[in-house]
């Protein structure tokens, strides 16, 4: 092609460097939240600023904060997966079949769970792209079928890994000298895939488009009902993760646990400047948005609130958060 | 005489964009007064103030004599004030009706929604625009020209005193534009004032009494359309001079045939269609609105199912099960509706452009290559002159047709072997469109075969190497470059099915 290039347009840079000082302040104001309740807490107890408080609340967080990962990546294509607490369930009770039952070495238990989030992601990913059920009913049937077969597998009752303490090693053991548990590292790291995925990938890129305007995507070649089902299947491979996460930190597989936990990793990511209505959201967001969770939790506890008004206050909590962010919107849009 | 509403010294700036600098614009009552200017000239943006979408920075506006400040949108259409919007904004879920009278529905016993009242209240005002549509309809069945109608009936149903309309004819054909001017006379007559952005140069002769030229954010100059020629008009707004079509470049008929479609067929909307492209062959396709041309592209694209027929791409008959095959098989399609299917808005100038030829910017772990990818979209945001701040804005920050351009960019950057380009000129400026005939016309000259979908008859007419001609789903006549004539093409275009 060999059209003139005319003075009308101006050097991509510029706006390439506001546009992410506009993300950059969002990102700071999510973290002055999380540093105002660290300091409040701070001031109100004394036992709150301490080392092993602080990885308490990061252990806290890691398991919930992991579902809230793979919770991104839905959210953002405009979906919602309401299974990743039930799958998480039913992943630790396939790693307790793979470990336990079978006796089978921990790395095939390990990958076992996580291939077992897989596939319940995988399969509401084809219910949702292929069949076309929305993604509420198509989750939905998903957490009530996993939460189903969690219960029969396990005869309703914990399965213990306590024959392999390497098992519970895995979160709860950590790097000699360092008094930080693996799981909090695991979950570091994950935070970093994720938001390696989201941002740097054709996959996240895809996700962005299918949160925006799915037709138009289409249209453009994209096959969007491949990479949805691949976004589900992320989806569920982080509530895998999760759930092998859970397992070993308790020691055993709980069955009758997971329930409610989806809502607990929506509420993460929604407080983390995602939109449930989708094509916007970041991982960075996320992770604050599960900390923010976790020390509201921990430092309500050590100022011994009752656990009611703890839950109250966590409510509370999640609308001031999200309005704060679509004020915040508006301010930019104007 | 008095003037209706003026503007003065108007300033609006946007994070990174001085979008107006000291416009301003005076209307009479019962004038039609045409405001043009290039892509980004800050036309809808000066129209959005005065209809309190956006609120101005700095300047005056007085209204019948008085200052006026508008807050917002319902400020504006209180005082009579009303816009046709270049994008449409109508809600795809709800009936016509609905649409029309959305937020101030005739109601029964206070409480109750008088649909029927409402749906025949809108078939009498489609009677005078002469439009055959349902009130019932809902919009997501009805095609770009269609939901633009609606737009237009549901601004005129305001009763307003000053009408804008902002490229109203950009998604219509010639019927359609006759029976909006002739709306437009009749409200002229009522002492109604008109705001009429086009691109249509040739429009404005006939419609507009003046013209008030922008470049660039700023006022250049209100004339009287009477003392005014086309080209004059046009170097107001462009400050330069413009390529000149020429008859098409030539290619040898006997050019290897690169897309043939047989027999594709589907109810009503295709019937039979036969046809091929040729290796450097532009091929137009003509017709009036509904006559079927965007489903036959959406169907070789693999939008939309078929009942029957198939598609061969070089001789090989080609399996394609929806857009991503297509694309993977190097066959390009640019949308008629940019906004719902063209350009994700949300997104950015840098990731539009690369989103149909991500494949490409990945290495083998499915990074991207964003180094690449920018380096790409710098590229064609300099060869297709689109104005932006740069290539990290958001592309519902841009401009109609501008928007326009990246979507363009997104399929020159793909490098397919036939683009279908369904109206691609649609909300384009004058000089970017001379831009366009000639990257079109480059692209075949490199052996590419396009499909040019247009309703301009000119732009057809002088782009074509070969025009097909559909009416009602079927192609009625398939016409060389020497026979096609605006009357030929006009008669096969109306030749309707007997009546059987
Ligand atoms: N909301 C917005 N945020 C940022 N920039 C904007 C916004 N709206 C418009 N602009 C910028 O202001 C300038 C003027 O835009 P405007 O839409 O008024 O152009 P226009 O004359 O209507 O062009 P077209 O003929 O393409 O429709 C453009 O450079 C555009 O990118
Ligand atoms: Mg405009």
């Amino acid at each position: 092609m060999k059209l003139q290039p005319t003075q009308t347009a101006v050097g991509g840079q510029q706006a390439k460097k506001t546009g992410i000082k506009g993300a950059a302040r969002q990102k700071v104001l999510a973290f002055a939240s999380l540093i105002i309740l660290i300091l409040v807490f701070s001031l109100l107890s004394g036992n709150f600023f301490r080392f092993d408080n602080l990885v308490g609340i990061m252990l806290s967080t890691a398991v919930i904060g992991v579902l809230a990962l793979g919770s991104t990546f839905v959210i953002i294509t405009g979906g919602i997966d309401l299974s990743v607490g039930t799958v998480m369930t039913f992943s630790s009770v396939m790693a307790g079949v793979f470990i336990t039952y079978w006796n089978g070495p921990v790395w095939v238990g390990v990958i076992g769970g996580i291939l077992a989030g897989s596939l319940c992601g995988l399969v509401s990913g084809l219910m949702i792209a292929k069949m076309k059920i929305p993604p509420f009913i198509a989750t939905l049937a998903v957490m009530m079928i996993t939460k189903g077969l969690s219960l029969i597998i396990s005869g309703t009752k914990p399965i213990y890994f306590t024959d392999k303490p390497i098992f519970n090693k895995l979160t709860m053991g950590s790097i000699p000298g360092w008094e930080i548990p693996n799981a909090v590292w695991i979950f570091l790291i994950a935070s970093v895939i994720a938001g390696f995925i989201l941002t740097k990938t054709i996959v996240g890129r895809y996700n962005f488009a299918l949160g925006s305007n799915e037709e138009a995507a289409r249209l453009s070649g994209v096959n969007t009902v491949f990479w949805k089902v691949v976004i589900y299947v992320m989806t569920g491979t982080f509530s895998g993760i999760a759930g092998i996460m859970m397992a070993s930190r308790l020691n055993s597989a709980q069955p009758a646990l997971g329930s409610g936990y989806e809502l607990e990793a929506i509420a993460a990511v929604v407080i983390g400047g995602t939109s449930l209505s989708g094509g916007m959201g970041t991982i960075l967001g996320t992770v604050i948005g599960a900390l923010i969770m976790s020390v509201l939790t921990n430092g309500l506890r050590i100022l011994s609130v009752a656990q009611d008004w703890q839950t109250v206050i966590v409510g509370l909590v999640i609308i001031l958060a999200v309005y704060m962010d679509i004020l915040r919107r508006r301010k930019n849009k104007s | 005489m008095n003037a209706l509403l003026r503007l003065e010294g108007i300033e609006k700036s946007f994070p990174g964009v001085h979008a107006l600098k000291q416009c301003k614009l005076e209307l009479l009552p019962g004038e039609v007064h045409a405001l043009v200017g290039e892509n980004g000239a800050g036309k809808s943006t000066l129209m959005k103030i005065a209809t309190g979408v956006y609120t101005k920075d700095a300047g005056r506006m007085v209204y019948k004599g008085e200052e006026i400040e508008l807050p917002n949108t319902r400020a504006a259409r209180d005082r009579g004030i009303s816009m046709i919007h270049q994008e449409l904004n109508l809600l795809p879920h709800l009936t016509i009706a609905q649409n029309i009278y959305l937020g101030r529905e005739p109601r029964k016993l206070r409480c109750l929604v008088d649909d029927h009242e409402m749906n025949s209240r809108v078939s009498r005002q489609f009677e005078k625009m002469n439009l055959k549509l349902d009130p019932r309809m809902l919009v997501s069945e009805l095609s770009v020209a269609k939901q633009q109608m609606v737009e237009i009936a549901k601004a005129l149903s305001f009763r307003s005193e000053v009408l804008i309309m902002d490229e109203p004819t950009a998604a219509l054909t010639e019927t359609e534009i006759q029976d909006l001017f002739r709306m437009i006379t009749q409200l002229k007559q009522q002492g109604v004032g008109i705001i009429y952005i086009s691109h249509r140069m040739e429009e404005l002769q006939q419609i507009s009494d003046r013209i008030t030229v922008m470049r660039d954010g700023a006022y250049v100059d209100t004339v009287e359309t009477m003392n005014m020629d086309v080209d004059q008009i046009i170097r107001m707004m462009v400050g330069r001079e413009l390529y000149e079509m020429e008859s098409p470049t030539s290619f040898s008929p006997n050019a290897e045939k690169v897309l043939e479609v047989k027999g594709l067929s589907r109810g009503r909307e295709l019937q039979n269609i036969h046809f091929n492209v040729k290796k450097g062959e532009i091929l137009g396709f003509a017709g009036l609105m509904g006559a079927g041309r965007t489903e036959v592209a959406r169907a070789i694209f693999g939008a939309d199912p078929v009942d029957h027929g198939e598609i061969l791409i070089r001789g090989k008959k080609a399996k394609i099960r929806g857009p991503h095959d297509a694309v993977r098989l190097g066959i390009g399609y640019l949308s008629e509706d940019r906004k719902r299917f063209g350009v994700l808005v949300d997104m950015d100038v840098a990731s539009n452009i690369a989103i149909a030829s991500y494949k490409r910017y990945r290495n083998m772990a499915g990074w991207m290559k964003e180094a690449h990818i920018n380096r790409t979209a710098e590229h064609f945001v300099n060869s297709l002159s689109i104005k932006t701040p740069g290539i990290g804005q958001k592309v519902k920050f841009l401009s109609g047709g501008n928007q326009q351009k990246v979507a363009i960019g997104k399929w020159l950057t793909r490098d397919c072997d036939v683009l279908i380009f369904d109206e691609p000129t649609r909300g384009i400026d004058v000089g970017a469109k001379s831009e366009i005939y000639k990257l079109l016309e480059t692209l075949a000259a490199e052996g590419k075969s396009i499909i040019m979908i247009s309703s301009e008859l000119p732009e057809i007419l002088r782009m074509s190497h070969r025009i097909i001609v559909m009416c009602e789903g079927r192609i009625t006549a398939e016409l060389s470059a020497e026979e096609a004539t605006q009357e030929t093409i006009m008669k096969y275009a109306t030749m309707r099915s007997q009546v059987m």
